[in-house]
């Protein structure tokens, strides 16, 4: 791995949205270096008077996809990185980023599973690039992501990961809606707890685990792993919340 | 620390990965995988699991288990300041 990490101006090739308070941003990158899911780019946005501001994004795409990246990124109110990237960003525009880094919240085919994957909101980001490197690999690992969102509106690569699921009998995704939820929903309709939990481990064995969603979350879901007899040696956290690193 | 204290430095808690790039920076190496030991209670993990507060003029890393501080770090425009007392070690691979 390099040991320094370089900045570099990357450009915004496209953009998607994913939903009304996400966007996914592709960027052509001068300097691409594979990375690893779960890994990260930090993006720095400087002013005309010298101030910057610096925030971490989740690489989404998966690391088989050469010279280019994918970082989704959910708008915060007030968010001055992300409002930025959800209202200004188009295609041609550039980005100073470095990356990818990372080293403790990432998994790869070669690290086995069986995988347990635990999504809030857009937690699901780096676990989507480990679902997407799988899929790549064409990995036959038994693979269940445990995803909760406000509504279905708010479900981030909601019909992507339903075609995945469909290509692959061992990978199952389990969705939970925690404020509104569709005439006729299926999924579960409240916040995760224990029980939600052993439904969705029952017969995966010892699973790594990957939680990604904001603080309280992540706090719950881990705790509740470990009472349901989970191994705290296998679980793996990270938390992202409303703040960054200011340059 | 009170109750509303306690819910308020919740919700600005990240961890110790939201700072990997600042960590890199400083160390050249990545950091996060590194593995380190609580000087206070003995909870060894890696450093991307230590409970991270940023959302000031320094950023501290607490350790997990039992929330005390283990690392210190402040920047200045011609320095880093590095208070890592409330950790036993940091285990920083040799570079092959």
């Amino acid at each position: 791995m390099k040991r320094t990490l370089d900045w570099q101006i990357a450009t915004v090739k496209a953009v998607k949205q994913e939903t009304p308070h996400v966007k996914t941003i592709t960027l052509t990158l001068p300097d691409w270096v594979q990375h690893k899911a779960g890994q990260h780019y930090d993006v720095r946005l400087t002013a005309a008077d010298g101030y910057q501001a610096q925030r971490s994004y989740s690489i989404a795409s998966q690391p088989e996809r050469t010279g280019e990246i994918d970082l989704t990124v959910e708008r915060i109110e007030d968010g001055e990185v992300s409002s930025y990237i959800d209202e200004v960003l188009i295609p041609g525009d550039l980005v100073e980023l470095r990356g990818p880094i990372g080293g403790y919240f990432v998994w790869e085919v070669a690290l086995g599973g069986p995988l347990l994957l635990v999504a809030g909101g857009s937690g699901v980001v780096p676990l989507m690039s480990m679902i997407r490197h799988r899929a790549s690999a064409k990995s036959a690992i038994p693979t269940r992501l445990l995803y909760s969102s406000r509504s279905f509106e708010d479900i981030i690569y909601r019909d992507e990961l339903e075609q995945l699921t469909n290509e692959s009998s061992a990978l199952k995704v389990f969705h939970t809606l925690t404020r509104s939820q569709p005439s006729g929903w299926t999924g579960y309709a409240r916040r995760i707890d224990q029980p939600m939990l052993r439904e969705v481990v029952e017969g995966l064995g010892l699973p790594q685990v990957f939680i990604c969603g904001p603080t309280p979350l992540v706090e719950a879901v881990a705790n509740d792993l470990v009472q349901i007899g989970l191994n705290p040696t296998h679980i793996r956290t990270e938390r992202f919340g409303p703040s960054g690193t200011s340059a | 620390m009170s109750d509303v204290e306690t819910s308020v430095t919740d919700e600005l808690m990240l961890d110790g990965n939201a700072v990997a790039g600042m960590l890199q920076e400083i160390f050249a190496m990545e950091m996060t995988a590194t593995p380190t030991e609580c000087a206070n209670c003995g909870h060894e993990g890696a450093i991307g699991s230590l409970l991270c507060f940023n959302q000031a003029p320094g950023l501290i890393l607490r350790c997990p288990a039992c929330k005390q501080v283990m690392i210190r770090i402040v920047q200045t425009p011609d320095a880093v300041y590095l208070d890592a007392r409330g950790a036993v070690y940091l285990r920083l691979a040799r570079q092959q």
